[in-house]
């Protein structure tokens, strides 16, 4: 646990130099808010409808294929570190473990998750 | 206490240091603390700093490749050029839109920054010099790296902007996607190596580099993590020409130079990783008996790596999202998985060697590991191929025929 004070100390000193900047630069800079000012920026037309609708689900699915992989990853980890000092029956059950969340490519693939439409 | 020792610098310096704290008094554990203190200020030093210089130097370099001139009005070949950047975008009005969600609005930029700053923990300047060596080193990069892709997400999203927003779902689609293949390709160092500790993959690249072992992981983390900073070709995030300037269009004054500052700094901090994980580190001639030499063969090769991907970034054209999509599922994950079983296989099968074997037993271990990286990337050109050229004549047979030139 020791390890992890000065990862710690380096998130507060690497928060503290944003907050700094930004308070430095409204401190500096000048305040004049108006209307017009704090609208929405979109080529200077007035937006139009809501931003925060629904939108295309495409982006999700890819999300979705995402989680599996990641939590595959956390599972690889110990195995990496571990290596050499494993057998190769060890490396050949981590290979099936690999090959089985291939098949979940493979099926996000021919189900056409992955394509764009 | 021993003497000072030019040649181990920057731990001697550190000696020096802690008894000069204990000197003045203090007890061990506040001397600890200030230590620590001390190496997060450093570290963070070193980051900000070097953005200074890779700001000029990059935007030297892209004007040379573009026959331009690039910078060269303030100072000496225009090397001040940031110091008026920055008191300019210091003087600039911080504007939070109206109609933005403000408490994220607000957080997401010091957490672009905070992120990029995490990972240089970790990152080994020379032997021992870093900030602390975790035995999960590996993972803890993983894991920091995605408050990043967390913070671009927080503002696209609390901007309440339609192009923020489409830069939003961008992120969803691109960053989180080519996190697959950086890390199935940063599992290869970490298995040869048989640890996470940063400090521990360089030290067990005392015979050989690993991109001599692995030149194929090193392909695909170089790829991936040119995608993961998000820039050219794969600047989707902020395509000036399609969504303005994507998650950060909301932003002005400080708040957008933290952005700013956090991209810059990952550019080169995914460079210094590059280095650590694939080329020694700070293995150089001559770094066992001087270990502070080590801190330049670690700079020399983080800017050479730099380098080439300012090249690539002022060459290549921004790809569309479904090729960008399709380049990263259909190719990088399938490929990296497979290039992870041959070399835990080959690995294995091979025996691996202590570290410190004599070169006549490593030989045969390498030829082994880049014979089958050769291998693998003959059969991957070979499938390419066969696959594009079905997908061309697919095209060529979906396409209408020409109509008739009938008379005039």
């Amino acid at each position: 646990m020791k390890d992890y004070e000065l990862i710690g100390l380096l998130f507060i000193v690497g928060l503290a130099l944003p907050v700094a900047a930004i308070l430095a630069g409204s401190i500096l800079g000048p305040r004049k808010p108006n209307r017009i000012k704090n609208d929405t920026y979109e080529c200077g037309m007035e937006t139009f409808g809501p931003t925060w609708v629904q939108f295309k689900v495409q982006y999700y699915l890819f999300a979705l294929v995402f989680v599996v992989f990641d939590i595959e990853l956390v599972f690889l980890f110990p195995f990496a570190a571990a290596f050499d000092k494993l057998p190769l029956y060890a490396v050949v059950e981590t290979v099936v473990f690999i090959l089985i969340l291939a098949a979940a490519l493979v099926y996000a693939w021919k189900r056409k998750a992955l394509e764009w439409f | 206490m021993n003497g000072f020792d030019i040649s181990n610098l920057f731990l001697s310096i550190g000696q020096v240091w802690t008894e000069w704290l204990l000197q003045l008094g203090l007890s061990a554990g506040w001397v600890s603390f200030v230590n620590k203190l001390a190496g997060a200020v450093l570290v963070t030093a070193f980051a900000v700093g070097t953005v200074v210089f890779t700001i000029v130097g990059e935007r030297k370099l892209i004007g040379r490749i573009q026959d331009r001139l690039g910078p060269n009005r303030v100072g000496p070949f225009g090397l001040l050029q940031t110091v008026p950047d920055v008191l300019k975008l210091l003087t600039k009005e911080i504007i939070t839109p109206a109609n933005a969600d403000k408490v994220l609005y607000s957080i997401a930029p010091m957490l672009a920054v905070a992120s990029v700053i995490l990972i240089w923990g970790v990152v080994p300047f020379a032997n021992g010099v870093m900030g602390v060596d975790l035995d999960i080193g590996a993972l803890y990069f993983v894991a920091v790296s995605s408050f990043g892709t967390l913070a671009i997400l927080l503002a696209g999203w609390s901007s309440n902007n339609k192009y923020a927003l489409v830069s939003a779902f961008r992120v969803v689609a691109q960053l989180i996607s080519y996190e697959v293949p950086l890390v199935l390709s940063l599992l290869v160092p970490v298995l040869l190596a048989g640890t996470m500790s940063m400090n521990g993959i360089v030290q067990a690249q005392a015979q050989g580099w690993f991109v001599i072992l692995a030149p194929i992981s090193m392909l695909i983390f170089f790829i991936s993590s040119t995608a993961e900073v998000g820039r050219s070709p794969f600047d989707l995030l902020e395509a000036d020409s399609e969504i303005v300037a994507g998650y950060n269009i909301e932003y002005s004054g400080m708040r957008f130079a933290m952005f700013f500052l956090g991209e810059w700094i990952h550019a080169f901090t995914i460079c210094g990783l590059t280095a650590t994980l694939f080329f020694g580190g700070w293995r150089g001639p001559f770094v066992d008996q001087v270990p502070a030499l080590g801190v330049i063969y670690f700079l020399v090769k983080m800017f050479a790596i730099y380098f080439v991907h300012i090249w690539i970034r002022t060459t290549m054209p921004r790809l569309r999202i479904d090729h960008l999509l399709d380049f990263n599922w259909k190719f990088l994950v399938p490929l990296s998985l497979v290039n992870l079983i041959v070399m835990s296989l080959a690995a294995r099968l091979t025996g691996m060697p202590r570290a410190d074997a004599a070169l006549g037993e490593l030989l045969p271990y390498w030829g082994v590991l880049l014979g089958v990286n050769v291998v693998l990337a003959a059969v991957t050109l070979y499938v390419l191929g066969v696959v594009g050229s079905r997908i061309r004549r697919r095209q060529e047979a979906a396409r209408e025929p020409e109509p008739a030139v009938t008379g005039p």
